[in-house]
């Protein structure tokens, strides 16, 4: 039988959550096509992460721990995902679309000869069976419904669409060590992480983010006091990185992060496409605003027309208040 | 000192996407209200290359594949400084998906002969994939670096940059290379003056299929070339969002409610 192959991205040691995402549709689906899930986790140290991924739904997990595989380095992991699909033959391989599969992911599809779809929020099967793949374009304006006619049919999906699937320790399935071939030792040296991000945004459940309504890099303070009352974190348009005020790993949109929180605040923020095309999927999102006309309104599920500087502080305080309205009646009950 | 350093920036004709008209009944993207513009990234892209060039010498190459109006986005790269470019625009080229445009470039690439560094946007506005870059590096067989956020070193062997994969990794790659660059990287000049009247009188190369032939088969290349196919384009609508929009005294307080019942209490 042959399989859906799901790539494990490890960063560092730890599996990337996404993995765990595409382990859970790929179980779908290959119920569905009568297909079997098989994962491949390349790293220096990560044979022990190997189970997991049998937990959470690969039937075959083919390992490859080698200390040359240690650092990110494109070639040598294309070279080993190229030698596997080129054995085991998948019909569907799948990968996150995480920067460095998106990195990686068009290296392997061109050495392959097959078509890759970038950055899918989701996957379907047609009444005759075939995978429809389903993916943002024009900056996030559409929904490009795509077919591949190559094999493997290969997809880059987002973080954070697709449902994890529940742990089974007791799921039971193969777990094969490999040696790498065609380590790359001429190519591309990793000289190593020079900075970690500081926030993770894609993983938030809640995001106050400002734009160019905020008038002085001070002011993001307000922003960082809401925030820390609902738990969570700040985000930004990207005029506010280009002045320098915050991080790029606080942008979102297009070129910064995708991010879907339970909740998204955005505070004197217009709405263009490049950041709607971040925040789009968010559960739900309030926008906080001056002008009426302003196009996030139109994406909003509550709108307030206020000036920022007056209704921040308020909704701090109005906060504060319940909560600890709140805080006394549940110490009560 | 040896032979000149050779750098070739990809860049592609857009439509500027603010003016983009998406119709969300039909599904239609309305492009005639928009005009080409050089995707932004790809400026960038540009820039590195020009920013290089002066320190090394050298020369800059743009290739584009697209319509003959992408010729306006060719004339300006070569008013910022660049020294040649060559629009590919053929029928035979057109519907081309990543895989298919990538084997154009590639093919493109190698009919020019020696190069050191291949130089790209980290993706377009249109097609957002961010594929063509690898891809083209795969089919060179030369390494690359995606998302590069800051360039330390250029030497005649290897480049050494910083890569911006969330968390930020220094890598030293062997030339020839390609890099795909952020908008982080730099901040593109404006064409001067003389630039632009060298670019007036300069001459725009059009290749069409036929310049490939001796590295890609037409088979491989436009629609026919590709492998995967876009059967349906929707338009996502927002009626899934409530819309309620509050002004006043009370606006505050019902935000409030809000937040504390659908968040804060789960
Ligand atoms: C290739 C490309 C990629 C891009 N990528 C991104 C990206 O990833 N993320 C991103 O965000 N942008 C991106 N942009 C930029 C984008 O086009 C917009 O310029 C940007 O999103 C605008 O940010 P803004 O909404 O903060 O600013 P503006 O559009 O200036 O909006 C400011 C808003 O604040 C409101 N306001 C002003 N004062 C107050 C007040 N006192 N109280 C309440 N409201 C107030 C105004 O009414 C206005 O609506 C990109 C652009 C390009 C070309």
């Amino acid at each position: 039988m042959s399989d859906i192959l799901v790539y494990a991205e490890t960063a560092g040691s730890a599996i990337h959550p996404v993995t765990f995402e595409l382990l859970g549709k790929a179980g779908e689906l290959a119920e569905r096509l009568g297909l079997k899930v098989s994962s491949a986790v390349l790293g220096y140290n990560i044979s022990d992460e190997a189970p997991e991924l049998i937990y959470h739904g690969a039937d075959k997990v083919y390992v490859y721990d080698d200390e040359r595989l240690r650092d990110l380095n494109v070639i040598s992991y294309k070279n080993v995902l190229v030698r596997l699909a080129r054995e085991i033959k998948p019909e569907i391989f799948l990968l996150g679309a995480t920067p460095w599969g998106r990195s990686l992911a068009p290296r392997i599809a061109a050495a392959l000869d097959t078509g890759l779809t970038a950055d899918c929020i989701d996957l379907q099967i047609s009444e005759d069976g075939r995978l429809i793949q389903v993916r943002p374009a024009f900056t996030g304006n559409i929904l490009a419904y795509i077919e591949t006619t190559s094999k493997p049919i290969m997809a880059t999906i987002r973080y954070r669409v697709m449902k994890k699937p529940p742990r089974d320790p007791d799921r039971r399935g193969e777990i094969i060590a490999r040696k790498p071939e065609g380590i790359d030792e001429e190519w591309v040296r990793c000289l190593g992480k020079i900075s970690e991000k500081r926030v993770s945004l894609a993983d938030a459940e809640v995001i106050v983010a400002g734009g160019r309504g905020l008038k002085r890099k001070e002011d993001l303070r307000l922003l960082e006091e809401l925030a820390g009352l609902l738990c969570g974190v700040i985000g930004v348009s990207r005029p506010l990185v280009e002045e320098g005020w915050i991080s790029k790993d606080h942008q979102v949109g297009f070129s910064g992060n995708v991010v879907k929180p339970k909740l998204y605040i955005a505070c004197g923020i217009s709405g263009s496409p490049q950041h709607l095309a971040g925040m789009r999927d968010s559960n739900m999102i309030i926008a906080i605003n001056n002008d009426p006309s302003a196009p996030i309104f139109r994406y909003a599920d509550y709108g307030v027309v206020a000036d920022l500087y007056d209704a921040i502080p308020k909704l701090i305080h109005s906060l504060t208040e319940a909560m600890s309205r709140e805080g006394r009646s549940s110490r009560r009950a | 000192m040896g032979q000149e350093f050779r750098i070739i920036v990809l860049i592609k004709q857009v439509p500027d996407i603010e003016k983009v008209r998406f119709d969300v009944d039909t599904g239609r993207v309305d492009r005639s209200s928009a005009p080409g513009e050089t995707n932004p990234f790809d400026l960038h892209a540009l820039e590195a290359g020009l920013q290089i060039k002066e320190r090394f010498g050298g020369s800059i190459t743009i290739i584009s594949m697209g319509p003959r109006q992408a010729e306006s986005s060719l004339k300006d790269a070569l008013a910022r400084g660049a020294d040649r470019a060559i629009l590919l625009t053929d029928p035979r080229l057109a519907g081309a998906d990543t895989i298919a445009t990538a084997k154009a470039l590639a093919a493109t690439i190698k009919k020019l002969g020696r190069f050191d560094l291949i130089l790209c946007g980290e993706k377009t506005v249109d097609g957002d994939t961010g594929q063509v870059g690898p891809e083209v590096a795969e089919l060179l067989e030369i390494p690359h670096a995606a998302y590069v956020c800051e360039i330390r070193e250029v030497t005649r062997e290897s480049i050494k940059v910083v890569s911006d994969m969330g968390d930020k990794y220094l890598y030293e790659l062997k030339l020839p290379a390609l890099l795909t660059v952020t908008r982080e990287l730099n901040s593109p000049r404006l064409p001067t003056l003389k630039g632009l009247l060298r670019a007036k009188r300069a001459e725009i190369e059009i290749w069409t299929a036929d310049n490939l032939l001796e590295y890609a088969s037409i088979d491989q290349l436009g629609f026919q070339g590709s492998k995967t196919r876009v059967t349906k384009v929707i338009i996502p609508g927002v009626e899934h969002r409530k819309g309620i929009i509050l002004r006043g005294d009370d606006a505050v307080k019902k935000i409030s409610e809000v937040i504390l019942r659908e968040v804060l209490r789960r």
